[in-house]
């Protein structure tokens, strides 16, 4: 599905991922852990065709395409969902609106009819109720005055919507309490399916308590420095993040990637 | 394999978004009647002629000449232009017809029928704006009033000014410059000295308008200034909502409108103006366009009173313009709502003045300021509480959104508060469409178009959501955008 090989990307002149490489496979749920900085953001942004992220080398093959050379709306609308670790306000926009807007924008690219307004609105009730948001919610701008927990319980809402093919999790347990964890997590769990892949990106293991993946790996210094199944993770929290630098460093000058 | 691809949006979302064409631009061929360029007291003899004004409004006009030549250019407004040479325009031109003026529509030119069948206002019975009435101005004079029975037989009067001046004059007589005296400010003299056509609003005693009515301006010859002047009038416990569009023809050469518009609101009477202005803006360059010098000013006379401006200002190379509210009468309340774009090298300094006069009056003040590609966009406001208003309350929001890095945005908010019991706020935000917004919205899947749009849209919904459905809509496609709010 997804076929990261080599890759290279700086932001303002400055080398973030180092060749990085990664295979995604549909139905795998892999999670990406490391330290602040070790290119964990860059890494969604990049896939997600964030323009002030720039690519030096290497490939993206996404569904047997060049994802690098795609727009930004044609990789969401072939299937990738990137769920924001700060999403963002849009205000005078409503939930409704926005959210209609985008499905929409999805099922014209896949050759479906648009949902009209009331399909919709009873499609998105339904889902509303699933990850424990008020209905007023969609009658509110986007994620105008919404609490942390709020904002991240509107991104899994947008990504039920829209059933991506990818979806990829950047920090989403950053800023919840551990009630809104589990309900984001149920949400997730919800999407898992043998057509569909995840890509968690953390830096706390405890999020892979309740979304557990088939593989974690480690990034450090832009690349991935360690591959392996959820007792990596377990051990990254017994052993701390100190231990995967002197990784990075170690494997400086191989490039070594990994692939699941 | 090496693939080093920039992501595929090559074109800045923003500057396709705003590169839009001026759709209105078309000339109508048609012949006119125009006199010759400059002005004089001989000019307006001739243009009161023409029209066949009864005595006094000659008299009123040769009046605020006089007092026009010894005024001088206001300086104050931040826009910059080179001067204007007053004997460089056509003061008078109106395409030929038979009559003094068509009394049917059957008399009407087809071209000028087509013309605003073209621009989205069609004047013949089948096909009318349903529920608007429309008064269409070309050039200098009006070319036709619809509904005009209908609103008869409820005793409304609507009609081009030019008919009011001989049919009704003891009605402009009593009412004409007593909101916007004729030596107010420097355009609004030139106004008084040379306005040629406009609408009549008589609204009597206690009725409620049934329809909304519109006047539709249009300039289309060359070299010709547009010097409309409006007059409404709500009699006690009367209400009417009004409508204003323009458009003009792409020209290289700027073109003057200068307008002057009054209304009075008696006792418990309510007056909503709206307006979507969309004369054409210049080029990309700041080549041509019109320059919109309007003073508009609503007198909330009576008690319990009430007039709201909303505008849309999208089009005019200059806009300069305050709409505003006096509010004379106990308990009255004034509104201003605008959306002001101005995009390429457009420069407009817009806002209001509400001037409280009367007890436990209230004004409500919200602007928003689009500026994107090198345009100017001013937000100017004058909020005074005389020592006599007590009680008075306003509240003021300005927003500014700035589109690309080039442009400016400015607020010049004043307060006179003379009286300790006023309640006054004021809030302003200014922002810049965030890289971030645009690429949340298109990680959605939506186009960069659908993005801007959205988010301008976003912006202006609290002005959107004053104008009546037809102009919202029109008001929406003015700034592209799709009809946003259709879900819930």
């Amino acid at each position: 599905m997804l076929s990261i090989k080599d890759l290279h990307a700086s932001v303002e002149d400055k080398a973030i991922l180092r060749g990085l490489s990664l295979n995604v496979n549909a139905g795998e749920v892999h999670a990406i852990m490391g330290p602040n900085g070790s290119g964990k953001s860059t890494l969604s942004q990049v896939l997600a065709g964030r323009q002030d992220y720039k690519v030096e080398s290497g490939s993206v093959e996404w569904m047997g395409q060049d994802l690098l050379s795609m727009s930004i709306e044609d990789r969401a609308r072939s299937g990738l969902f990137l769920a924001f670790q700060y999403p963002i306000e849009i205000p005078g926009v409503s939930n409704a609106y926005f959210l209609r807007a985008s499905v929409n924008a999805a099922r014209r690219h896949q050759g479906l009819p648009e949902l009209d307004a009331m399909d919709f609105i009873k499609r998105v009730k339904a889902e509303m109720k699933a990850v424990g948001m008020k209905e007023e919610f969609l009658y509110r701008s986007v994620n105008e005055g919404f609490s942390g927990g709020e904002k991240k319980r509107n991104e899994v809402l947008q990504m039920t919507l829209l059933e991506p093919k990818l979806a990829i999790l950047d920090e989403t347990d950053s800023g919840l309490d551990i009630d809104a964890l589990k309900v984001v997590a149920d949400g997730v769990n919800r999407l898992r399916s043998p057509e569909r892949a995840l890509i968690v990106i953390t830096h706390y293991q405890r999020l892979l308590d309740y979304i557990v993946p088939d593989f974690v790996h480690v990034l450090s210094g832009g690349r991935i420095v360690r591959s392996g199944g959820r007792e990596l993770a377990l051990e990254l929290e017994e052993r701390g993040y100190g231990w995967v630098k002197e990784l990075a460093a170690g494997q400086k000058t191989t490039g070594e990637g990994a692939s699941a | 394999m090496n693939s080093i691809t920039e992501p595929a949006v090559a074109v800045d979302p923003l500057e396709s978004f705003l590169d839009r064409e001026y759709s209105a631009g078309f000339v109508t061929d048609i012949e006119s009647v125009t006199i010759p360029k400059g002005l004089s007291e001989d000019t307006i003899r001739l243009l009161s002629a023409k029209k066949g004004e009864p005595e006094f409004m000659l008299e009123w006009r040769l009046s605020a000449y006089r007092h026009w030549l010894t005024m001088s250019l206001p300086e104050w407004a931040k826009v910059s232009f080179p001067p204007v040479d007053f004997q460089d325009i056509i003061y008078y031109s109106a395409p030929k017809s038979k009559k003094d003026g068509p009394k049917s529509l059957d008399e009407v030119d087809p071209e000028l029928l087509r013309t605003y069948e073209k621009l989205g206002v069609p004047l013949h019975e089948r096909a009318r704006l349903a529920g608007v009435a429309v008064d269409a101005v070309f050039d200098s004079v009006s070319v036709a009033t619809t509904f005009r029975k209908q609103l008869a037989d409820v005793g409304v009067i609507f009609c081009s000014f030019s008919e009011a001046v001989k049919e009704h004059p003891d009605l402009v007589r009593k009412y004409l410059g007593t909101v916007v005296p004729p030596g107010d400010n420097f355009y609004a003299a030139l106004n008084s000295a040379v306005f040629s056509d406009g609408s009549f609003v008589f609204i009597p005693k206690g009725v409620r308008c049934p329809m909304e009515l519109s006047t539709y301006f249009r300039i289309n010859a060359q070299d010709t200034g547009q010097f409309e002047r409006t007059l409404i009038i709500a009699e006690e416990g009367a209400s009417v909502s009004y409508l204003e569009g323009c458009t003009a023809p792409m020209r290289d050469e700027n073109q003057l409108h200068a307008a002057v518009v009054e209304l009075v609101a008696l006792d418990d009477a309510r007056i909503k103006y709206s307006t979507v202005q969309n004369w054409y803006p210049g080029d990309k360059d700041g080549k041509g366009g019109i320059y919109n010098f309007v003073t508009k000013r609503g007198d909330c006379r009576g008690a319990r009173s009430h007039i709201s401006w909303t505008q849309v200002e999208t089009g005019s190379a200059i806009t300069w313009k305050y709409p505003s509210v006096i509010l004379r009468g106990d308990d009255s309340t004034g509104e201003f709502y605008s959306v002001a774009l101005s995009n390429h090298r457009q420069q407009a300094d817009t806002g209001t003045k509400m001037i409280h006069m009367g007890r436990n009056t209230r004004s409500t003040i919200i602007s928003k300021g689009i500026s994107a590609g090198y345009g100017s966009n001013t937000y100017r406001g004058l909020v005074r509480v005389t020592p006599k208003a007590e009680n008075a309350r306003n509240y003021t929001q300005c927003d500014s959104l700035l589109i690309g890095k080039r442009c400016a945005a400015h607020t010049f908010p004043t307060m006179e508060v003379q009286n300790p019991t006023a309640s006054v706020e004021h809030e302003a935000t200014a922002s810049r469409i965030g890289e971030d917004q645009l690429f949340y919205a298109m990680q959605r899947g939506l186009s960069a178009e659908d993005a801007v749009s959205m988010i301008v849209n976003g912006f202006c919904k609290e002005v959107f959501k004053e104008l009546p459905m037809e102009f919202a809509v029109e008001a929406q496609n003015l700034l592209g955008v799709s009809l946003e709010g259709s879900v819930g």
